[in-house]
């Protein structure tokens, strides 16, 4: 075992200049990120961030470690090969809501399915940055963009809901405005064994600004975010007044008073099924009502890359390693002299 | 082994094609498969060419659900399936109406009489029976109750007459098989390895065949009973392979010569699926295989792990390259080892899944946005693919660049004896990975930077986890040396052209092409891929003729062998076959300013030799 030296930030920086519009999202993620790495029980050499194409996807470039900025929406493909072939490394994926829901999206439910151990930032302005400003697959109904000047037709994907849908082993939601949050939901991820996929609202002050401000502003948060904590009431409010029952129309908030503290739903992050937790993710349908942040779920199901070196160690251990020889002479032979 | 070619009543003759066909039910390929591996045991030469319709199960006893399988034995070297096949068996109706027309004039016709009733006659489209109304006349016929015959023998073993049916392609592999003289130990081992726990199926088979054989005896056939001797080929260990299997063999082959471990990323899809099945039993040689979502997402996943350090490969046919274009121009641009397999199939789109076709050439020359070059390598034969899956991962290592391997449906399903190599024999491959930093920067640092270039051109392959050589790599442009992000006009002409003349400058590793036939000829036959079969039977033919010709095959698409040009000049006539409308003449044509002549045929069959012959023949005049 290699020991991890220790780092700092800085360490984690690449010599790149970051060409993020100024008051981005972006930086603060990318901030959080470098900070927590040298936290991390792992080494630069050991780590690669794959991405596809988007202002998201510039993510690589800013971090002195391995990267790839590849093509757009293929990056969960790309790091599904590394990830089966170097279980070793610790793979991270980071891409736009375009990049991973549209152009991207079936690479992102299969890795997903597959449980292949990647660490997947899901960057969710609700709209295509990079292009200037088009809607894209999470932006609500009716938006008003250079491709829709009448409004959005479109109905939106919820990321949690299609992650869960999934059946993703780890799934999670931050926001950009708060470090600390992030920190934790990336260093849960980041240990998960698995596909591990977080959706962090980011703001896109120029094409999309202040799209969370409802929910992520300091002074909103404690009426607008409802922490995710498992094994506790989900609970929330200025005095926390405010509460989450589920029942078999699904969840909705109530206040505590008038159901009692033992009514509220208690969180199970670990539930072996994905019910409870996808009734959480349905529980804002706009950026204007209460919305879940934290861990939905973190189960354990066999990992894809581990499974596959499993059946060749028992193919080498019942075959024995391969002989090229005996290969070429597997078919009937016969002789000529 | 009963060598029943001894027999003093058989008639010796060089060489006999044979056609199987029947209903898509009938298990033709399987018959044909068979009489093939008893004919390689026995030691004959020989090609085959299956066929078979795109539906797993075509309207039963319709023109549509004809399956065949043509099998061309010899006692002497062959290279194609042959031209019209001298014997037909035909199950049904459908089978004598679709493939009849391809017989030659006087050949036999072996039928299945059972079949040919009203029903199955009327979907054949025949108003009256062909057996009875003279349609046959001037062939040798014969027939035989198969289905019934089949039925009666199975009676006794309790096998209930649905299930007896299914072993009439027995019969009649039984019978051809005494017609032709083929051995029947081989046929029953492997029934009895094939069925083994199916007790009642291996006596089945087992009895129809010998009842088909029986049949011949006593139907006093034996004017029609022909033998054909062992062919005399250069001393070896032989098996009979198909293009798929032999390609699948390479790419172990290939791994084990780098000594890197195979990751296969790849969509299934006819005719390139076999070597995913084939590679897949193969989890002992360290191979990966991962059947990904869709074929952007195979070559994606391939070049993930190439990126990391494997052999990444992905196989397909024409419309999965189309899918991966994007992606092989970023492995273009990320100048990483990736082997991309091409099992051309007819198109354009669905176009005809199962027949044969080369038109994918001018794709994987040009198919990618922007000038992104990339080696192409083609097999000529079904042996050939296991030399030219080991030169496409040689390429992509010593080059770190994506390669592009042509094949097709005909290469990847049709077999031939080949002649196995000593293993020890094959040239190592090479891998060099980036361990340390390779420049020293301006402040006296030493830095890794990932575009600087070996001699080959090529630039190192720092693969993630390598101490101090973290580095990033993208599509977009980059300068040289450091890899940096560039937009600079300058520096994107610069590299525009450097990818362009690292590609070109593998020419230098590429043997000097030979000229085959005769040399002195004033014409020169230029082929690629498949066609090598039937292009070298016809020089030959024609040579042995009196008409002087030469040939000359390329493996290297792109860059051309270094000699190409200077042979393309001496000769006063330049022909091209190709299954396609002339994409090869026309690179020819560009490249070297000669009066390349295309033949072409795009009909999902590969050129007969006869064919073959006439074309040359006629562009030459
Ligand atoms: C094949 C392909 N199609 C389209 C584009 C253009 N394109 C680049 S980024 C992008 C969308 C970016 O949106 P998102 O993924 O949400 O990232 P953001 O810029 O918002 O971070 C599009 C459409 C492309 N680069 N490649
Ligand atoms: S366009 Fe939006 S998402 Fe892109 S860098 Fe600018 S602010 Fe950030
Ligand atoms: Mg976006």
């Amino acid at each position: 075992m290699t020991t991890v030296p220790l780092t700092t930030k800085k360490d984690w920086s690449s010599d790149q200049e970051v060409r993020w519009c100024p008051g981005c999202g972006d930086y603060s993620i990318l901030t959080a990120v470098q900070m927590m790495m040298p936290e991390l029980d792992v080494r630069r050499e050991d780590t690669v961030f794959v991405s596809g194409i988007g202002c998201a996807a510039r993510f690589p470039y800013y971090m002195n470690t391995y990267g790839m900025h590849s093509i757009h929406g293929r990056s969960p493909a790309i790091a599904t090969g590394l990830a089966i072939t170097r279980p070793d490394l610790d793979v991270w994926v980071v891409g736009g809501d375009g990049d991973m829901l549209s152009i991207g999206g079936n690479h992102l439910i299969h890795a997903l399915r597959r449980n292949i151990d990647m660490t997947i930032l899901l960057f969710n302005n609700q709209i295509y940055g990079l292009t200037k400003g088009q809607y894209s697959p999470t932006s609500e109904q009716g938006k008003v963009t250079k491709s829709t000047p009448m409004g959005s037709i479109d109905h939106p994907f919820n990321p949690i809901s299609l992650a869960l849908g999934a059946e993703a082993t780890f799934v999670a939601r931050t926001h950009d405005m708060d470090r600390g949050h992030m920190q934790e939901m990336f260093r849960r991820a980041h240990e998960h064994k698995g596909s591990a996929i977080v959706e962090v609202y980011q703001n896109c002050n120029v094409f999309n600004d202040g799209a969370f401000d409802a929910l992520t502003k300091r002074d909103a948060r404690d009426a607008m975010l409802i922490n995710l904590e498992h094994g506790k009431p989900v609970r929330f409010g200025v005095d926390n007044e405010r509460g989450v029952v589920i029942d078999n129309d699904g969840a909705k908030i109530v206040e505590v008073a008038d159901v009692g503290e033992d009514a509220l739903y208690v969180h199970d992050e670990s539930a072996s099924t994905t019910g409870q937790a996808f009734a959480l993710s349905r529980l804002a349908s706009d950026r204007q009502s209460p919305t879940p942040v934290g861990i939905f779920r973190a189960v354990q199901r066999s990992e894809y890359g581990e499974a596959v070196s499993g059946q060749l160690a028992m193919a080498n251990e019942t075959k024995g390693p391969g002989d090229l020889n005996a290969l070429l002479h597997s078919l009937p032979t016969w002789e000529v002299s | 082994m009963t060598n029943t070619a001894d027999r003093s009543d058989v008639r010796e003759v060089e060489r006999i094609i044979i056609r199987f066909a029947g209903d898509s039910g009938d298990g033709m390929q399987l018959t044909g498969d068979r009489f093939t591996s008893a004919s390689a045991l026995f030691g004959n030469d020989l090609a085959t060419l299956p066929e078979f319709p795109a539906e797993i199960r075509a309207p039963a006893g319709t023109l549509a659900g004809v399956s065949a399988f043509q099998v061309h034995i010899s006692d002497h070297d062959i290279t194609t399936p042959g031209d019209a096949p001298n014997v037909l068996v035909a199950m049904n109706p459908a089978a004598l109406k679709a493939d009849l027309p391809k017989v030659e004039p006087g050949g036999t016709v072996i039928v299945n009489t059972d079949a040919f009733e009203e029903r199955n006659l009327a979907k054949a489209g025949y108003e009256t029976n062909p057996i009875e109304d003279g349609s046959l006349d001037g062939y040798t016929m014969i027939t035989s109750p198969m289905t019934s015959l089949t039925k009666e023998v199975c009676k006794d073993l309790g096998v209930k007459p649905r299930d007896a049916e299914r072993s009439k392609n027995f019969f009649a592999l039984g019978l051809v098989s005494w017609l032709y003289s083929r051995p029947e130990e081989p046929t029953m081992l492997w029934i009895e390895e094939k069925f083994g726990d199916k007790e009642l199926v291996v006596a089945a088979n087992k009895a129809a065949y010998k009842a088909g054989h029986a049949f011949g005896e006593t139907a006093e056939l034996s004017a029609s009973r022909l033998a054909v001797r062992p062919a005399k080929l250069e001393p070896g260990t032989y098996t009979n392979i198909n293009g798929n299997t032999a390609l699948s063999w390479g790419l172990v082959a290939g791994s084990q010569l780098a000594g890197l471990p195979i990751f296969l990323g790849s969509y299934p899809i006819t005719p390139a699926s076999d070597i995913l099945h084939e590679l897949a039993k193969h989890k002992n040689f360290g191979v990966r295989t991962f059947q990904a979502e869709d074929e952007i997402a195979a070559v994606g996943s391939a070049l993930g792990a190439a990126y990391g350090g494997h052999i990444g490969i992905t196989t397909t046919s024409g419309p999965g390259i189309a899918l991966k274009g994007e992606t092989l121009g970023l492995a273009v641009s990320l100048e990483l080892p990736l082997v991309v397999i091409d099992i051309q199939r007819g198109g354009p789109s669905t176009g005809l899944p199962t027949k044969t076709e080369a038109a994918d050439l001018m794709m994987a020359m040009y198919g990618r946005h922007g000038e992104a070059p990339m080696p192409i390598v083609a097999a000529s034969s079904p042996s050939d693919c296991f030399d030219t899956a080991i030169e496409a991962i040689r390429l992509a290592i010593r080059y770190r660049t994506p390669v592009m391997l042509l094949s097709d449906g005909y290469l990847a399903n049709g077999t031939e004896p080949w002649c196995l190599p000593d293993v020890s024999s094959l040239k190592d491959i090479p891998v060099e990975f980036a361990s340390r930093t390779n420049h020293t920067n301006a402040d006296g640092e030493d830095v890794f930077m990932p575009y600087v270039r070996n001699d080959d051109m090529a630039r190192p392959w720092a693969v993630p986890g390598t101490d101090g050589l973290m580095h990033r790599i993208g599509g977009i442009e980059k300068e040289d040396g450091t890899g940096n992000i560039s937009y600079d006009p300058e520096n994107h002409g610069f590299m525009v052209e450097l990818r362009d003349e690292r590609i070109r400058k593998i020419a230098e590793s590429i043997p000097p092409l030979e000229i085959s036939g005769d040399p002195d000829a004033d014409i020169l036959v230029v082929g690629w891929g498949s066609t090598w079969g039937s292009i070298a039977a016809a020089t030959g033919r024609l040579n042995r003729a009196g008409t002087p010709v030469a040939q000359i095959h390329l493996r290297h698409l792109h860059p051309f062998a270094p000699n190409l040009g200077e042979i393309l000049a001496r000769y006063k006539h330049v022909l091209v076959p190709e299954m396609n409308l002339g994409q090869l003449s026309r690179l020819l044509r560009a490249e070297f300013l000669v009066d390349a002549k295309s033949i072409s045929k795009v009909t999902g069959q590969p050129f007969t030799a006869a064919e073959m012959v006439n074309n040359i023949m006629e562009a030459a005049r």
